[in-house]
């Protein structure tokens, strides 16, 4: 058993902790421990209040902690192995504060967004952020917020949004230029916020299960299977080995189905029509599988709190199987295409780079994080039964610009396409869904998935009598964006649409 | 070069016959439910109780609204007859808002919404879409509707990059509040005629968000709506069934 940091109250997937045993730290120790733990290769997954009456407000921290001790290994390897030494714990560090505090963006730079969101939904201020902006809840009159401008003779800006030329998501987009070069690019959200937190009061309602379907609605699984994860550690649900597998086949061909997906759409942008037109076939291939599965080309159905909504029988698990193999051959042959391509790898390699450090000190997950070299993946730190089972072995980068991210996308297609073809030889048995437990009081549960995007966190606290009293949810999009907004940074304003392609965040995700 | 015709070759023809043909669905797809209130139990409300949106309504006999409808089928599961059923129908698109509450009588589907419109988009609509406070579930199945298998372009159907393009608005979402301003100057931007289809539960009715008081209840709260489009999200054949529908062309 290693040390434990002290405050640090440790936390696992699947279990809760009473709110009695989160004893408050003196503020001193909550930011040093945080500075410390991030230092040594830990990372800050969630920061987020709970007011309290007399201005006795709660911070809490939910870390992963490294656990082993080599932490400058994974950086030279491609390749890292379950467990070992890449092993993390997660811990919950609290803290009581005033109406202010001193920020710790200054020292902890991936705070930065959770301290602007603590500030706007509770008021709470962090002294000395040196970018107090809203999120996601702005009043009409706010708009615009002062946001980064350049001024001199040959500089100009550009404003794009909310309402953008093709089919996604609103936000708003200033880019400070000189020429076509992009010297800053700033991202203000928060036009898809429809009140999703302020509903988890009281909750778990009849539309609850609905609402997380549709956090964003490319991660129906991952958030919904965030969800039900926090739900059955609260009340002590351990869904069978064969609803986990099948939740776990949910959320693989969601990462298929958006890598394949995007992968065609940063064909597309580069103006390579083979990759992009076969790969926009192909994703819908992968959507039908999981209609088949469900009925929904979303997902939506497969996960259930408690289990999962629908089994995959025998036959339909061979059916699967053959038509993967069938969309992974036609996959590898649209991106042999696309990866032969000198053109498109011209127009791949150097762009939209953010270097190891940059994405360590923003935090940044998922596959842009690998993408820039940050060893980070939730199916091998927090595995849940079915990745247990048949490990995924996350694949790093370290150049950070969009071929890796394009690469990293078909490696992690590949080894999806290894996992499904694993898990459907044989599924495990166990009931598909079962009954719903009474819901812990007074306690905190975290649920942790990683979705094709990166991490989705989940994280639930209950009042005195079973019911939801806060409710945080983290998509990956929330730690992400800032990667974005860097990689821009010295690169030009054609370079955005391929930039954002291969980032392909949520802006659903983010606003809430 | 001869790979990349080599694998065109390969990859064969991807566009499906619809709508020379009926669509191939999966055996689970939830499609259009089926009402039957002569085999209601009186005393029972269970799948009044367990909708997630209060889509069912049981006053004078059954109702049930498709606007509203996520297709859950978790009424089905419930009701202890067969007073509610799901079936295969991806046929859900209406021209008015009344329509889409079932109690009974078959669903009046979509009209051709008037000659003038059929005239002059039949075979040519230039259409913007709008994202107005959804999960984006709705406009990735409305991306869907440019690739090589369901390909709208063969009716002459594309999506266009600015309004003044376009001749008809998609709404998706339920209309964020913060979205609402856009929304209105897209529309106001978009020549006349022009005509707006909403497209999935959120943009119909608020969907699942329609209690909050962060979103207006869906796209008709402040544009007229002309065509209907129900789903969480709407199947694609659902969506092209829809607009041929309105344009007055052909379909199964």
């Amino acid at each position: 058993m290693k040390h434990t940091p002290t405050g640090l109250h440790p936390l696992s997937l699947g279990g809760s902790v009473p709110l009695a045993s989160l004893e408050p730290v003196a503020f001193s120790q909550f930011s040093s421990t945080l500075e410390d733990m991030v230092e040594a290769g830990g990372r800050l997954l969630s920061l987020f209040a709970r007011p309290g009456a007399d201005s006795e407000n709660l911070l809490y921290a939910l870390l992963a902690r490294r656990t082993g001790t080599d932490t400058e290994a994974s950086d030279h390897s491609r390749t890292t192995l379950n467990g070992g030494e890449h092993a993390f714990a997660l811990g919950i560090l609290c803290t009581q504060v005033t109406d202010g505090y001193p920020a710790l963006t200054p020292a902890l730079p991936a705070a930065h967004l959770f301290e602007r969101d603590i500030f706007e939904r509770h008021g709470i201020t962090p002294e000395g952020h040196p970018w107090l902006r809203p999120v996601r809840q702005w009043a009409e009159q706010e708009v615009p917020w002062p946001m980064h401008a350049l001024e001199g003779d040959e500089v100009h800006e550009v404003r794009v949004g909310p309402v953008h030329a093709g089919v996604i998501e609103p936000g708003h987009f200033r880019f400070q230029c000189h020429g076509e070069r992009v010297f800053r690019l700033e991202i203000a959200l928060g036009y898809q916020h429809r009140g999703l937190l302020a509903d988890m009061v009281g909750a778990p309602h009849k539309r609850t299960i609905h609402r997380m379907e549709t956090v964003a609605g490319d991660t129906c699984v991952g958030h919904s299977w965030a969800y039900a994860q926090t739900i059955e550690a609260l009340s002590d649900v351990t869904p069978s080995p064969r609803a986990e597998a099948i939740r776990a086949c949910g959320l693989e061909l969601e990462r298929l189905a958006n890598h394949i997906g995007d992968l065609g759409a940063m064909a597309g942008d580069v103006g390579f029509l083979p990759t992009a037109s076969y790969c926009g076939g192909l994703r819908g291939d992968v959507l039908n599988l999981s209609a088949a599965i469900c009925g929904s080309r979303l997902g939506h159905g497969v996960i259930r709190v408690g289990g999962v909504g629908f089994d995959i029988e025998d036959e339909l698990a061979s059916t699967m199987r053959e038509k993967l193999a069938a969309i992974r051959t036609a996959a590898a042959r649209a991106n042999t295409l696309l990866w032969a391509s000198p053109s498109a790898m011209g127009r791949f390699e150097g762009t939209g780079t953010v270097p190891t450090d940059v994405a360590r000190t923003f935090g940044l997950v998922g596959m842009a994080g690998r993408a820039s070299g940050v060893d980070v993946d939730a199916r091998r730190d927090f595995p849940t039964a079915a990745y247990r089972m048949h490990p995924v072995r996350p694949w790093l980068k370290q150049h950070g610009d969009v071929y890796a991210r394009g690469r990293m996308r078909w490696r992690e297609i590949e080894a999806s396409f290894d996992f499904l073809e694993q898990v459907l030889e044989r599924l495990p048995e166990g009931e598909l869904r079962i009954a719903e437990a009474e819901v812990a009081a007074d306690s905190l549960a975290v649920g942790i998935v990683e979705g094709w995007r990166g991490e989705v966190v989940h994280l639930a606290v209950t009042d005195a009598h079973g019911q939801l009293a806060s409710y945080e949810i983290v998509d990956p999009s929330f730690h992400n964006w800032i990667g974005m907004e860097m990689a821009l940074r010295g690169m030009e304003i054609s370079d955005f649409p391929l930039c954002n392609k291969s980032f392909n965040l949520s802006y659903a995700g983010h606003d809430l | 070069m001869w790979n990349i015709l080599r694998t065109r070759l390969l990859q064969g023809q991807r566009t499906t016959a619809f709508p020379a043909s009926a669509p191939e669905l999966p055996p689970r797809f939830r499609g259009r439910l089926a009402l039957d209130p002569s085999l209601c139990d009186e005393g029972c409300c269970g799948c009044v109780d367990v909708c997630p949106t209060n889509a069912i309504a049981k006053k004078n006999g059954l109702a049930l609204d498709l606007g509203r409808c996520l297709f859950c089928s978790e009424c089905v599961d419930r009701c202890p007859t067969d007073a509610l059923t799901s079936t295969p129908d991806y046929r859900l698109a209406t021209t008015s808002r009344e329509a889409l509450t079932l109690s009974g009588e078959p669903l009046e589907l979509a009209q051709s919404l008037s000659a003038d419109i059929a005239k002059r988009f039949g075979r040519s609509l230039g259409i913007r879409v709008v994202s107005a406070g959804g999960c984006a579930g709705c406009e990735a199945e409305v991306n869907a509707l440019s690739n090589i298998v369901f390909d709208i372009s063969r009716f002459g159907v594309h999506v266009v990059a600015s309004p003044r393009h376009a001749d008809a608005l998609i709404v998706t979402g339920p209309v964020s509040q913060h979205m609402l301003g856009a929304l209105e100057a897209t529309y106001r931007a978009i020549p006349a005629p022009k005509f707006v289809i909403a497209v999935g539960a959120c943009a119909i009715s608020g969907g699942p968000y329609a209690e909050s008081p962060q979103v207006e209840a869906g796209a008709a709260s402040t544009l007229p709506i002309d065509l209907f489009i129900p789903g969480c999200p709407p199947h694609p054949y659902t969506m092209i069934d829809g607009i041929l529908r309105a344009l007055g062309r052909p379909v199964p």
